[in-house]
């Protein structure tokens, strides 16, 4: 979950396909559906030398990043990607009538639940064939995400990064910090750090997903990598003792976090870090993108989250990847195939990487000199990993973590004491939206 | 037949200045332009009863009608019905075949176990107090202070209309400015950003609504006086005479002849609010998304239908909920009060 400033979206639409989403409008406005045919774009005539691709990379640098990877990719095999690029955050809340409509050939999306469950609507191509080509560019865990509920492959991801403590060297060493690898050694630091005057974790939770990645460290590290699926899954009870486990080690840590997280997006919680008013923040490896002088980002370091139940340790490592999928019924699948055995490749990723340094590769054979230290560093982090797990919201039903997890956490880090009344809610509501479908 | 001919007659020879008297048929002008005209005219509408309009006639007409017919039931009430019906199944969005009939369940969870849905109703119901409460009787001494022609009174009326020329989403960007923990205007100035003297406007759940409600009501301020000030230069000027020469003091024209006067005016303020109050929406999503403080339906709507894999039936039963409750609180009302106004 990249979180993207308000962007301008817009392709203009055509004639024909204004008027084919007036017409579903008609159909469906009174549910609410914005209806994405408008964006559909040119792909009416399916021209063997053309693969259209649905983008929702709207920022500046990733925008540029994916346009090279194109221009490789024709220069290669004489395919042009016709790219139609919408608002990140209006890709996803529209991603939904935009695959049942005239999606493009290809997408932009996330590994785990969020591309399973679309495979599992049927809105998506098995990729078995492009995976018996790329397959052994990927390590295990990759192949892992990439796969839907019935065994079959309908993903290709392209990069990945880590959530972990973010900290600067700089603070540590002026105060005499050292990286704590237990959760006591945590609590302890942060106890220093209130001391020496510092924010011991900066914290905002505004967009009401930061929080998710909090709940998501402790989870694993207390209960490990199966209890995070299992509750994910909706299998597990939130009512179980192990989730309020959670909660209380949360809230031993909370008094540490900065004051007022709600009214504070993640943007400005990073500032504090930058400014060195903040010990550490726990966030993924975008924070980078707040630090704007090499000198500050070379005072950039991490730490995985500190270990809670030594039977679990540290294997399990966030780290949400995204990539591509292709849509139902692509009107040029031999060009489709071509385009995806290109992305799968490293280098693919190394055309992204060296324009957006925020992320690191998620294929094993990349060419990882080129990475800076902290690149090089989660790099490592990720391909230790026993487990990887995506994100709250990319691991579990997007409907329930958004209209139930993201108010439930922002009343927990409100008033932490609460619990009981709290978990036993998100059971009441879990069950009914996971019963729903 | 015969009148009409002589009307015209009349008109005819009034115009062209000729001092013929009333009744005279025999000028040239008259009796050579109307009795064609009235033969003309016997003539079509004699016709006129099998076939008033061409058949191009009756296309174009049924064109202009129709389509916008259409138009209105497709998307109006075709949409309104679709979502009520939607409101008793659940439905992810992906294929028809997926909805699923639940009768009453949605109302059911929306009722017993949906933590925001109460909050929700409570703070519309806020909003509406507040707005009628605080900004609407401002923006009345407003318009009563303008009306009195004071100097710069249009400097004044611009710059408390202009609040409602800005749409709702630029104002929560404005007033985002202010509010912000760490960098906004009033912390920056009174040092409440700094820790342990921490006052959180955007996400503490005692104060975001209220910080909101400002907002709004600087907007509405504006809003109100227009409609005031339009109510008030209707009022006819030998009213506040009489009262003046009655001898009654301003308060005492403006509580027992102006603010009467003003009622149809009134009537349309407090539909306006209530409607300003069920519809909120636009400032709090710019503001925090509607979390912790400043739930509302509108927002509980959005949040269930808009997204990846959305509860189309349950955030439809949110949008029914709203619908009874604006209905339940415009229909008696508009009823009462026109009737009332009828009688008047």
């Amino acid at each position: 979950m990249r979180p993207s400033p308000a962007g301008l979206p817009t392709p203009s639409p055509s004639r024909r396909s204004l008027l084919r989403s007036a017409g579903g409008v008609a159909l469906l406005a009174g549910a609410g559906i914005p209806l994405l045919s408008a964006c559909g774009g040119s792909n009416s005539a399916s021209d063997p030398n053309t693969v259209t691709l649905g983008s929702n990379a709207s920022d500046a640098v990733p925008k540029k990043a994916f346009a090279e990877i194109y221009a490789a990719f024709k220069k290669k095999s004489g395919i042009t990607v016709d790219v139609n690029t919408k608002d990140h955050n209006t890709f996803q809340e529209q991603i939904n009538s935009y695959l049942q409509g005239t999606p493009d050939d290809v997408f932009n999306w996330f590994a785990g639940y969020r591309m399973q469950f679309f495979a599992a609507k049927k809105l998506a191509t098995p990729l078995d064939d492009v995976w018996a080509k790329i397959g052994d560019n990927f390590p295990d865990a990759m192949k892992k995400l990439s796969k839907g509920e019935d065994g079959k492959y309908y993903f290709v991801p392209l990069y990945t990064y880590p959530w972990a403590v973010f900290y600067r060297k700089s603070v540590f060493q002026q105060h005499g910090y050292t990286v704590p690898a237990t959760w006591d050694e945590l609590v302890a630091l942060c106890k220093r750090m209130k001391k020496d005057g510092l924010v011991p974790i900066a914290f905002g939770d505004k967009d009401a997903w930061p929080a998710m990645g909090t709940f998501d460290q402790i989870n694993f590290r207390l209960n490990g990598y199966d209890f995070h699926v299992e509750l994910m899954a909706g299998k597990a009870s939130w009512t179980d003792a192990k989730v309020r486990a959670v909660f209380d080690h949360w809230s031993e840590l909370l008094p540490y976090h900065q004051d007022g997280a709600m009214g504070r997006t993640w943007q400005d919680a990073a500032q504090t870090l930058v400014a060195k008013k903040a010990g550490m923040y726990l966030l993924g490896s975008f924070v980078a993108q707040q630090f704007s002088g090499t000198a500050d980002l070379d005072d950039l370091d991490f730490f995985a989250f500190p270990e809670i139940d030594p039977a679990h340790g540290q294997d399990t490592v966030e780290a949400p990847t995204d990539g591509f999928m292709v849509s139902k019924s692509p009107k040029n699948h031999s060009g489709v195939v071509k385009l995806l055995d290109f992305l799968g490749t490293p280098q693919a990723e190394a055309i992204y990487l060296k324009a957006d340094s925020s992320v690191v590769a998620a294929s094993s054979k990349a060419d990882t000199s080129s990475y800076t230290a902290l690149q090089k560093k989660a790099y490592a982090m990720i391909s230790g990993a026993k487990s990887l797990t995506q994100f709250m919201d990319r691991d579990s039903r997007p409907d329930f973590t958004s209209t139930v997890m993201q108010p439930a956490l922002q009343k927990f880090v409100q008033n932490p004491k609460g619990v009981d009344g709290l978990l036993s809610s998100i059971e009441r509501q879990k069950k009914t939206i996971f019963a729903s479908s | 037949m015969t009148t009409e001919t002589t009307t015209t007659t009349t008109g005819t020879a009034g115009t062209a200045g000729t001092a013929g008297t009333a009744g005279t048929t025999q000028t040239p002008e008259a009796g050579a332009a109307p009795p064609p005209g009235t033969t003309l005219h016997r003539k079509r509408s004699a016709r006129g009863h099998q076939r008033l309009l061409t058949r191009r006639d009756r296309f174009v007409l049924a064109v202009m009608a129709g389509v916008p017919t259409i138009l209105h039931l497709a998307l109006v009430w075709v949409t309104a019905l679709a979502s009520v019906l939607l409101a008793f199944t659940t439905w992810d969005g992906i294929g028809f075949d997926s909805i699923t009939w639940v009768g009453l369940d949605n109302f059911r969870q929306l009722f017993a176990d949906n933590p925001q849905f109460w909050p929700a109703v409570q703070h519309n119901l806020i909003w509406f107090v507040v707005l009628i409460l605080v900004p609407t009787p401002f923006g009345l001494f407003l318009a009563v202070q303008l009306d009195k022609r004071i100097r710069f009174s249009r400097v004044y009326q611009t710059a408390f209309f202009l609040p409602v020329v800005i749409s709702m989403a630029c104002i929560g960007f404005v007033w985002q400015l202010i509010y912000n923990p760490d960098t906004g205007l009033i912390n920056s100035i009174t040092g409440a950003n700094r820790p342990g003297h921490y006052i959180d406007w955007i996400g503490n759940p005692e104060l975001n609504l209220w910080a909101v409600l400002i907002a709004a009501s600087w907007r509405h301020t504006g809003y109100m006086m227009i409609l005031y000030l339009a109510g008030l230069k209707s009022v006819d000027p030998s009213l506040r005479e009489a009262s003046a020469l009655d001898g009654a003091n301003e308060w005492q024209t403006f509580r027992n002849v102006i603010f009467p006067t003003l009622r149809p005016t009134n009537t349309v303020v407090l539909v306006v609010t209530i409607i300003e109050a069920l519809r909120a929406f636009d400032l709090v999503f710019v503001f925090n998304k509607g979390a912790q403080g400043t739930e509302l339906l509108s927002i509980l709507v959005t949040n269930n239908i808009i997204g990846e894999s959305s509860r189309i039936g349950y955030g439809s039963a949110i949008a029914v909920v709203l619908l009874v409750i604006s209905l339940a609180v415009i229909i008696p009302y508009l009823i009462v009060t026109f009737r009332k106004e009828r009688r008047a």
